[in-house]
């Protein structure tokens, strides 16, 4: 009785006080605070090659721009030019994740408006990009060399993006 | 006026609930010389108090009277009268004050029903139950009233949200609160219970009637928040495992426990401990709930506003309940000294008890999970349907096959089990399932298993109901329905989940897209305006080829006006064998839409089945059995 007595109340106490600490933490869900962290590890599949993309290979790019995407998506259409004119910049690489798509669409969407990544990998079903703190796309993350976000951007990417950038790295 | 108005009733109930509690303790100790009368008239008095203070949140809102808050925050002058109604407890403050009248009332009513034996018990009870009432009320009265002003008074106000207005959803909390603050009263009958010693028979006749009723309100209010939810939300289920769903089915896991543990007592006079635990956890983890969602620590749409005081004030509640319950239950708690045979009935009921706690115990960690690791390791997860139908599913198929057999075993000693209506029906169920496999195609083992046990369950309830109807009285009736309606829809369920079909697609007007024997076509949009929306349809052919019919399907998309907000409106089109449900949604700055087509075989069943199961929970209700 005694045993039982006090493993209940320290279970008790426990999840009381994960409640009470849990009640002042904030509670919106704001990926634009993800700026300053550094990218989690992750592995993909790339895009139509057997092979595997994780972290590894964006170390040795100065800058990395990922870029979330599909063909289905019509602001990524909106935005592409302005992938392909980043993607005339030396210094920054691009790596595109091609999130919940049919692949022989997406083939057709580079094939017509052009291929901007360097790197490209698949989330078909988009668990990974999660790890990203995605929730919508076009989205796309900066990173620098050693994985850090430098920037954030919601939506497609704009000319002002473009500048924003282009002065981020410079 | 109205806030003046509905702060005096408050005020007046605050007092009356004291008075309720002084005047009962004094009689208790004899030292006042009032009559047992008296109390019941008092709690008359508070349930009047309560039901005046909502009748004015509800006044206040039907003449859109902008100068209390709660009505500016959640209603607006253009809102349908029918709206403006079910907005007095759409909202966190005239939802609490709903709560609380539902508890005054269910105090009267208990304290009604077990006046010719009045004794310590009773008045425990109602002490008891007026101290929550008291915590409720002063949580209203100070930290959420309804009845604050704002000044200067507002021209109009900021609209309910539209995913709220829904007919559905407008019952939906007072059902549920029926089921939830139920559990109040069987509560405080167990500390009363515990303090008094007061148990056995006696205490189980008396709160049976209560469990069930709030049973099967707490049912009924699940049943009609899933109808919603299938409704409006336009995602084509009517499940999801969010928090808030889970929040209202672990009380009901309790009461389920309850209702199953009570009859032990009731026939045995055993498993007191075990039930007493039942009544406190199952208001505990009602409040819990009612934490998790109110105080924005889960996010959903129960949250209505973010404000953490209020989720402290429900917080502190909470904890004065439980770390009361553990004292008085750990000081006061026999060991119960019977034991029973391992094939009886008994044991049968309490795997029942086992399989619940197992169900809530999932359901528990499942929900509080994230919030554990947010707080200690900083990350935030979630915890998602695979986790619950991994866990869950497997063990249906044990629990429907004991609750087909249970009953027919006989109480005290085992006796003899009819081993070959056991193998009959398991044989004739396979049968069923593999036919029904042949015709429409296989499905994953665990499903299998899942059909072929519920179709045991629901053969055995059948011809337990055809035993029943031949051989009156109706004893068993209550349980026959309910476990009927449960086979019948883990059936359906599971029918649903496998044959469900889903698909989207991207058109634009005059498109047609042809997908398995189906074809839709986008024939044209059209805009409508209405009272408190605009709204584009889309006017959709849908033809299915198997079975030769043309329906026509309308989804819209809505603009409501008070607050601005877009909804998508699914089309359904119901009949006894399938839904056809469509959605559609714009896709930015093109003459394209999003479709999103399902069909869902069987979905009417579900429903029905569901209420079928709840409307065992009252029959035979028996409030003055002694």
């Amino acid at each position: 009785m005694r045993i039982s007595r006090t493993i209940s109340v320290v279970i008790l106490l426990f999840i009381f006080t994960i409640f009470l600490i849990g009640l002042n933490k904030s509670q919106l869900y704001d990926t634009t605070n993800l700026t300053g962290q550094t990218l989690t590890t992750f592995k993909m599949k790339s895009f139509q090659e057997d092979e595997v993309i994780s972290n590894k290979n964006l170390y040795s790019n100065e800058f990395t721009l990922i870029n979330f995407w599909g063909s289905w998506c019509l602001p990524c259409r909106e935005e592409h030019s302005t992938l392909m004119a980043l993607s005339k910049i030396k210094k920054i690489k691009i790596m595109g994740v091609n999130f919940k798509d049919n692949e022989s669409n997406a083939i057709n969407f580079l094939k017509t408006l052009g291929d901007p990544y360097d790197i490209k990998t698949i989330d078909k079903d988009g668990k990974h990009s999660v790890n990203f703190g995605i929730y919508g796309i076009p989205e796309s993350i900066l990173v620098d060399n050693d994985l850090k976000i430098i920037a954030k951007f919601v939506g497609p990417l704009s000319k002002k993006n473009f500048d924003e950038i282009i002065n981020i790295i410079k | 006026m109205l806030s003046n108005l509905g702060n005096t009733f408050l005020a007046l109930n605050i007092l009356t609930t004291s008075s309720i509690i002084y005047f009962s303790y004094k009689f208790l100790k004899k030292t006042i010389l009032i009559k047992f009368n008296n109390l019941v008239q008092l709690s008359l008095l508070q349930s009047t108090f309560s039901i005046m203070g909502f009748i004015t949140l509800i006044t206040g809102f039907l003449v859109s009277d902008f100068s209390l808050i709660t009505v500016f925050e959640n209603s607006h002058s253009t809102k349908p009268l029918f709206y403006k109604i079910a907005g007095a407890w759409g909202n966190h403050e005239g939802s609490l004050l709903l709560w609380i009248t539902i508890m005054t009332i269910f105090s009267l009513l208990f304290l009604i029903f077990n006046k010719r034996n009045s004794n310590n018990f009773l008045l425990l009870t109602l002490i008891t139950q007026n101290f929550l009432i008291l915590g409720f009320l002063l949580f209203s009265f100070f930290n959420s009233n309804p009845f604050d002003k704002i000044l200067p008074v507002p021209l109009n106000g900021l609209g309910l949200n539209p995913i709220l207005q829904d007919p559905a959803l407008a019952i939906h909390p007072p059902l549920l609160y029926l089921g939830f603050v139920g559990a109040s009263i069987y509560f405080s009958a167990a500390i009363s219970s515990l303090l008094t010693g007061h148990g056995g028979k006696k205490f189980a006749v008396q709160i049976k009637p209560w469990v069930k009723i709030s049973w099967f309100f707490q049912t009924l209010g699940i049943i009609v928040g899933s109808i919603w939810a299938y409704y409006e939300l336009g995602w084509g289920g009517f499940w999801f495992w969010d928090p808030v769903e889970n929040a209202s089915l672990m009380p009901w896991f309790a009461m389920t426990a309850l209702i199953h543990s009570t009859i032990i007592l009731e026939k045995r006079e055993g498993l007191y401990s075990w039930v007493i635990i039942l009544c406190l956890l199952t208001f505990i983890l009602s409040v819990t709930g009612t934490f998790l969602v109110r105080s924005g620590i889960l996010n959903s749409v129960h949250t209505f506003a973010n404000d953490p005081s209020r989720g402290l004030y429900i917080l502190i509640l909470l904890f004065l309940m439980v770390i009361f319950s553990v004292i008085i239950y750990f000081s006061k708690s026999k060991e119960d000294n019977i034991s029973f045979d391992n094939f009886s009935r008994e044991i049968f009921i309490i795997s029942n008890n086992w399989f619940m706690a197992f169900y809530l115990i999932t359901v528990f960690i499942g929900t509080i999970y994230p919030i554990f690791t947010e707080v200690i390791f900083n990350t935030k997860i979630s915890v998602g349907p695979p986790f619950y139908n991994l866990i869950i599913a497997p063990i249906v198929i044990p629990f429907l096959f004991i609750m087909a057999i249970g009953p027919n075993i006989s109480w005290i000693k085992f006796k003899n089990i009819n081993k070959k209506k056991i193998i009959l029906v398991t044989l004739f169920s396979t049968l069923i399932i593999f036919l029904l496999k042949k015709l429409n195609g296989g499905f994953s083992p665990i499903s299998n298993l899942i059909l072929i046990s519920s179709v045991f369950l629901i053969i055995y309830s059948l011809i337990d109901l055809k035993i029943l109807l031949k051989n009156r009285p109706y004893n068993n009736l209550s349980r026959v329905i309910s476990h009927l309606g449960f086979g019948f829809l883990i059936f359906f369920i599971v029918i649903n989940h496998n044959y469900s079909i889903e698909r989207d697609m991207n058109l634009k007007v005059g498109d047609t897209e042809r997908f398995n024997n189906y074809e839709i076509t986008f024939s044209k949009l059209t805009l409508n305006k209405e009272e408190n929306y605009d709204s584009v349809v889309g006017h959709f052919i849908f033809k299915d080829k198997n079975n030769g019919f043309i329906k026509n399907l309308k989804p819209e998309i809505r603009l409501y006006n008070k607050p601005e907000t877009l909804t998508y409106e699914a089309s359904i089109r119901t009949n006894i064998f399938r839904d056809h449900y469509l959605t559609m949604s714009n896709i930015d700055r093109s003459e394209f839409y999003n479709i999103k087509f399902q069909n869902k075989p069987l979905m009417l069943w579900i429903w029905i089945s569901a209420i079928i199961l709840s409307i065992g929970g009252i029959s035979r209700l028996n409030f003055f059995r002694k």
